[in-house]
């Protein structure tokens, strides 16, 4: 059983789509999703704007808690995902990790590329949903 | 027990101190008693192995080792006093160099130190060579820990380390049991302080951490008895807490940390365990208050100190894991228990997560700072400070609403809420009611409208009913509070400011127009929606602007009764339906004195509940909007979301933008201004403009003024070469200005027209540009209301200024030919051209000739183009005879000047007559020594004789040697000195005579005279040519005439 919580959020850093299995602790999921982007800022700042296009989008571990891996994804446009996974959830290695935010991210791109979603609005979408979830049904 | 000893009780080496010289006189008496000394010394150590050192002070320096016999001897003699080795006796000579003697005695104290705790350390390796694995386990770790306590005093850090690995391996080698976990909990946890110290002393941090990671991993599961689980925790908590102590007193010597690896971690993690051990306590010690602490004190010993550290008090020296005695073991745990209930948990939390706050501000963790600032407001407000939460709560709550997480920032309204409600704190209770109502908030439906009727009772000034899962005795501590503030009289009106946060009730100002004209009324209109479930009534609405005298002209307001608040109409006007946008149209009549000024809408109060009860002012700055609106604008710009339609009446509230100001303008003017003239000007004429002037309006038009000139702003030069005046009849001069201002009309009756002409002067070629500027007053009235409003049209035009004429001015001789030079006192003619450049006709008054002193008239210098009109492209010539008389001056004389006087032809007589001056050009005058002119008729006829004249003037003081000759021509014969030598005297003349006969009719060359003067070879013929005549004009016979007009 793994608690996973996801996020896409903007350059505004407000959350785009939140979701967490179980739900009974979300709350203590969306201050652990908010804190990390601490450290996305920080990793994106120290980065620096040279090799903006050739960098890597994937920012690995963020930072190591008790129970939870943190993991995050920054787009080239800013838009960070965020996902905490149980650390006694040794299946998920790195790679497996990256080859979700990878889906994450083709998934957002999909949502942008309707002409009906407004950029910065918080994504109420069936596909999108059903893509999390397949992917949380995965991981447990 | 033991570690203290060594620590502090049992030295490593003991040092007397003893004054003796080598030469001291009563050696023996003095050895003696030292030796004495010695020995009470030896006695009171009673076996142990330390180190006795003497130190013998002398007051003399000592001479090199080997030189003193005296010294040598006597030290032995001391030494066997003493039963000291060679080793152990040391000079302090007490003088110049005591520091360095110091330093060497320290030194060689240290090394006798060292000695002696590796005796130690071998002395227990000993013991432990005995033990065997399976019996003597305890043992084991017992030894190892001390060789590594040891090797750490005898200042041997790295084997100190390796020693207390070996240990702490041990120690998790160790069978665990219920009843030893503590034990062995306690010694894992000093072991690995003693490890991690030793890392970071190192500078090994990463060894440091990992060790402690292991240790966690380890022992995180190592509860033992269910009964005491807040003890594991507690456990736990200092575990963490210990080495962020250690983490940050690294950091402290020179260690960096980083954002994601700092002492703020373990802090957050300590403050997670005890938080952990708070429940469990809470769980486990819920004893009833009868439950009696148990006597006499299981927790007591008879020393009052533990044998060995984590046993016990009422198992000690027990080995053996079954329990001996139940009932004593239930007795110690439940006095734990009872102990565990007594411990300020929430202080504890608080003070390790302040720790970790601190750490997180220090490594840029905001968000991570934020997030433990709710959690320390949230353990205040279970520790009952609410005021303290309050405080935390509200500091951090702005951050959240910034960045827009919503659930979050609920959650902590919620907290806050219960803070306030507990506390009566009205004004925070009210100011979190309204932003949990409102769109930010998550909360449930029905959770909102249980908020909302709440606050509708603080309105009407009850008591609102208790949050829910607050502690039963606050609540009933804050309903006295609460009834005690209902009670209270006065201080009930509070004014919220809704700039920064959320409020359920959003407002929108909007100007109608950008700009009103003064003569309209200014509208506006305020949008305000509610967002809380029900409908909300409120008692006034009001709108101030910065020029104040308005916002007695925007006020919404309704006296209702107190009755009438719950009742649910949502047909009034000052009701707020929840989802529907409400209009407010405010409309009022703009001051005079405010055109050109903006109006601004500075704030907007919507008052909630009446002055009766209890009032709130929410308070919009500028034309509304609260700390969400902005982004929300930018989202709805930028979407392209289709609206469903509405009723006419509705709109969207995302389509509504804010306008807060509005400029106040003048009247639209209802006159008209022309502007007649015949452009373009020319340079110095009085150029008149007419200016038109006509009323449309209905009434009269008072005090109008014209405003004419120079439009400002331009090339500064335009200014002084452009003058205006309102008479044209006299030319005006430099002093009159370039721009009259307000040049009072007279009042303007409906219809009327006025004209009024303008004359400007330009002195300048070039494009000008020209302002009419015409204002008036009027009375319109406006809503009811009269006012004088001022209006003004103005109209500008851009008037080309061009010269009228071009003056040519050359020199010719009276043979009309050109000169570049004149000749003294020969006559020579001056032509002056007058070429007309102007597109209407000028008339020429006059022209005035006025030579300079240096030049003659030769005959009378009248005008000869008086009243002449040129039209363009026309010229006119003058021409008149001059004469100069010889001057020294080489480089040129002056002429003169010509005055042309003119005027535009007009039929008006009026038009002022413009004199321009023209300065003639210099002229280089040349004097020549003979001056030849003929006297001949200015035509000749065929076969009938011709006199010409020629007169040879000397023009020098010179008598002057002339040759004439004079060379025939195939036209003429001629009769007279055809070459003759004579002499000129000077001033004189010679007349020379000769008769010509034309042979041939029409333009003839004449015989052509040759003058050739000895004195001066530059005379040339050349010369002469243009002086006298070379071709005549002759006719034909008087009676061939008859002929050629038969003939033709």
């Amino acid at each position: 059983m793994a608690d996973t919580g996801r996020a896409g959020q903007t350059l505004e850093n407000y959350p785009l789509y939140i979701r967490s299995v179980p739900t009974e602790n979300e709350l203590k999921f969306h201050y652990t999703v908010h804190t990390s982007l601490d450290v996305v800022d920080e990793k994106i700042s120290a980065m620096g704007k040279a090799l903006v296009d050739q960098r890597e989008l994937y920012l690995g571990l963020l930072y190591p808690t008790e129970d939870y891996k943190v993991y995050g994804y920054v787009t080239n446009s800013k838009v960070k995902f965020v996902m905490v996974v149980d650390s006694s959830n040794t299946a998920l290695r790195d790679n497996e990790i990256r080859s979700m935010f990878r889906k994450l991210h083709n998934s957002y791109t999909d949502i942008m590329c309707n002409p009906f979603y407004n950029p910065g609005d918080r994504i109420h979408s069936r596909a999108f949903d059903n893509m999390v979830n397949s992917m949380m049904m995965q991981v447990c | 027990g033991w570690m203290n000893k060594h620590l502090n009780l049992v030295p490593a080496l003991v040092v007397v101190f003893y004054e003796l010289d080598w030469d001291e006189p009563q050696w023996k008496e003095k050895q003696s008693e030292c030796a004495t000394r010695v020995e009470i010394v030896r006695q009171s150590l009673q076996g142990r192995n330390t180190k006795v050192a003497v130190v013998l002070i002398q007051k003399k320096t000592p001479l090199p080792p080997g030189e003193d016999v005296i010294a040598s001897e006597r030290a032995a003699a001391l030494c066997n006093a003493c039963d000291l080795s060679g080793k152990s006796l040391f000079v302090l000579p007490h003088t110049d160099h005591l520091v360095g003697y110091i330093i060497r005695l320290e030194n060689a104290f240290y090394e006798h130190a060292q000695t002696y705790y590796y005796t130690e350390i071998r002395r227990v390796k000993s013991h432990k060579e005995f033990l065997n694995k399976t019996t003597h386990q305890l043992l084991f770790v017992r030894h190892q820990f001390k060789i590594a306590f040891f090797s750490e005093l005898k200042q041997d850090t790295q084997n100190a380390l390796k020693n207390y690995r070996t240990a702490y391996n041990l120690v998790h080698e160790l069978r665990a049991h219920e009843t030893n976990m503590l034990e062995i909990k306690t010694m894992a946890g000093f072991i690995n302080y003693k490890i991690c110290r030793l890392c970071f002393q190192h500078n090994t941090p990463l060894d440091a951490i990992a060790q402690f990671r292991k240790h966690i991993d380890l022992c995180k599961k190592k509860i033992g008895s269910a009964e005491l689980a807040f003890e594991h925790a507690a456990w736990m908590s200092k575990q963490f807490q210990a080495f962020g102590d250690l983490f940050d007193e690294a950091i402290k010597l020179g260690l960096t940390a980083i954002q994601t690896q700092n002492p703020g971690f373990y802090y957050q993690q300590a403050a997670y365990y005890a938080q952990e051990r708070k429940q469990l306590a809470s769980m486990l010690c819920n004893h009833d208050s009868s439950v009696i602490y148990p006597n006499p004190d299981p927790l007591e010993t008879q020393t009052g100190v533990l044998d060995f550290y984590g046993q016990r008090p009422w198992r000690q020296g027990i080995l053996s894991f079954d329990l001996s005695d139940p009932e004593k073991e239930k007795m110690g745990i439940l006095s734990l228990q009872l102990k565990e209930k007594n411990v300020l948990h929430s202080e504890l939390i608080i003070t390790l997560l302040s720790n970790a706050v601190a750490q997180f501000k220090k490594y840029k963790c905001p968000r991570m700072k934020s997030h433990l600032m709710v959690q320390m407001g949230e353990e205040y407000y279970y520790a009952k400070d609410y005021a303290k939460a309050l405080k935390l709560l509200d500091y951090v709550m702005c951050e959240y609403r910034s960045e827009g997480w919503c659930t979050l920032l609920t959650s902590i309204l919620t907290t806050a809420l219960k803070c306030s409600y507990l506390m009566a704190q009205l004004k925070d209770y009210i100011t979190y009611s309204l932003e949990l109502l409102g769109r930010a908030s998550t909360l449930k439906e029905d959770q909102k409208s249980r908020i909302e009727k709440n606050l509708i009772k603080v309105l009407m000034n009850e008591s609102p009913d208790p949050e829910p899962d607050c502690d039963t005795a606050a609540v009933k501590a804050s309903q006295k509070l609460w009834a005690d503030r209902v009670s209270l009289a006065g201080s009930n009106v509070f004014t919220i400011e809704v700039q920064d946060f959320i409020p359920f009730v959003q407002c929108k100002a909007k100007f109608l127009a950008p700009s009103f004209h003064v003569d309209v009324p200014v509208q506006f209109d305020v949008y305000l929606r509610a967002d809380c479930p029900h409908p909300i009534r409120f008692s006034k609405l009001c709108i101030s602007f910065n020029n104040q005298d308005y916002n007695q002209y925007c006020v919404v307001e309704e006296a209702y009764q107190k009755s009438d608040i719950l009742e649910q109409s949502s047909q009034g006007t000052m009701c707020l339906v929840p989802g529907k946008t409400r209009k407010f149209t405010f409309k009022f009549v703009a001051k005079t004195e405010d055109v050109g000024k903006k109006i601004e809408i500075t704030s907007v109060d919507l008052i909630l509940g009446s002055e009766s009860g209890r009032c709130v002012i929410l308070n919009w700055r500028g034309g509304g909007g609260d700390a969400a609106s902005s982004q929300e604008a930018l989202q709805a710009a930028r979407s392209f979301r289709r609206r469903p339609k509405l009723p006419d009446n509705e709109v969207h509230w995302d389509s509504l933008t804010i306008q807060a100001s509005t400029m106040i303008i003048s009247r639209v003017p209802n006159i008209s201004v022309q502007l007649r003239h015949e452009p373009p000007a020319l340079t110095n004429e009085m150029y008149c403009l007419i200016v038109t002037v006509q009323s449309h309006e209905d009434t009269v038009a008072k005090d109008v003024k014209l405003t004419a000139g120079l439009k400002p702003g331009q090339d500064a030069n335009l200014t002084q070469k452009t003058q205006v005046t309102l008479h044209g009849t006299d030319a005006c001069d430099e002093s009159f200005p370039a721009l009259l201002p307000d040049i009072p009309v007279g009042d303007l009756q409906p219809g009327e027209k006025l004209e009024k002409p303008i004359y400007i002067r330009c002195g300048t070629v070039g494009a000008r540009m020209f302002l009419v500027y015409v204002s008036y007053l009027i009375d319109t009235i406006v809503e009811g209301k009269e006012i004088l409003c001022k209006c003004h049209r103005d109209e500008t035009v851009t008037i080309e200024t061009v010269f009228p004429f071009d003056v040519a001015v050359k020199f010719v001789s009276t043979k009309l030919e050109h000169l570049d030079r004149v000749f003294a006192d020969i006559p020579f003619l001056l032509m002056t051209d007058i070429l007309s450049a102007s597109p209407w006709p000028l008339t020429i008054v006059t022209t005035q000739l006025q030579l300079s002193p240096s030049m003659t008239p030769v005959d009378q210098l009248e005008s000869y183009v008086e009243n002449v009109v040129l039209q363009t492209g026309e010229s006119a010539s003058e021409c008149f005879c001059l004469r100069c008389p010889p001057v020294t001056n080489a480089s040129g004389v002056a002429t003169g000047c010509y005055i042309i006087s003119w005027k535009r032809s007009s039929p008006v007589e009026s038009v002022p007559v413009v004199s321009t001056v023209i300065t003639l050009p210099h002229v280089i005058v040349e004097s020549i020594p003979l001056h030849v002119n003929a006297d001949l008729p200015s035509f000749g006829r065929v076969r009938e004789s011709l006199p010409v004249r020629y007169h040879l003037q000397n023009k020098t003081d010179l008598v002057q040697d002339v040759e004439v000759s004079v060379e025939p021509s195939d036209a003429f014969m001629f009769s007279g000195l055809k070459q003759i030598r004579l002499r000129i005297l000077p001033g004189t003349q010679q007349e020379m005579l000769y008769n010509f006969y034309p042979l041939m009719a029409g333009y003839q060359q004449l015989p052509s005279l040759h003058v050739n003067l000895l004195r001066f070879p530059n005379f040339t013929n050349q010369l002469l040519r243009r002086f006298i005549p070379t071709h005549i004009f002759v006719k034909v016979r008087l009676g061939m005439t008859e002929d050629n007009s038969i003939m033709s």
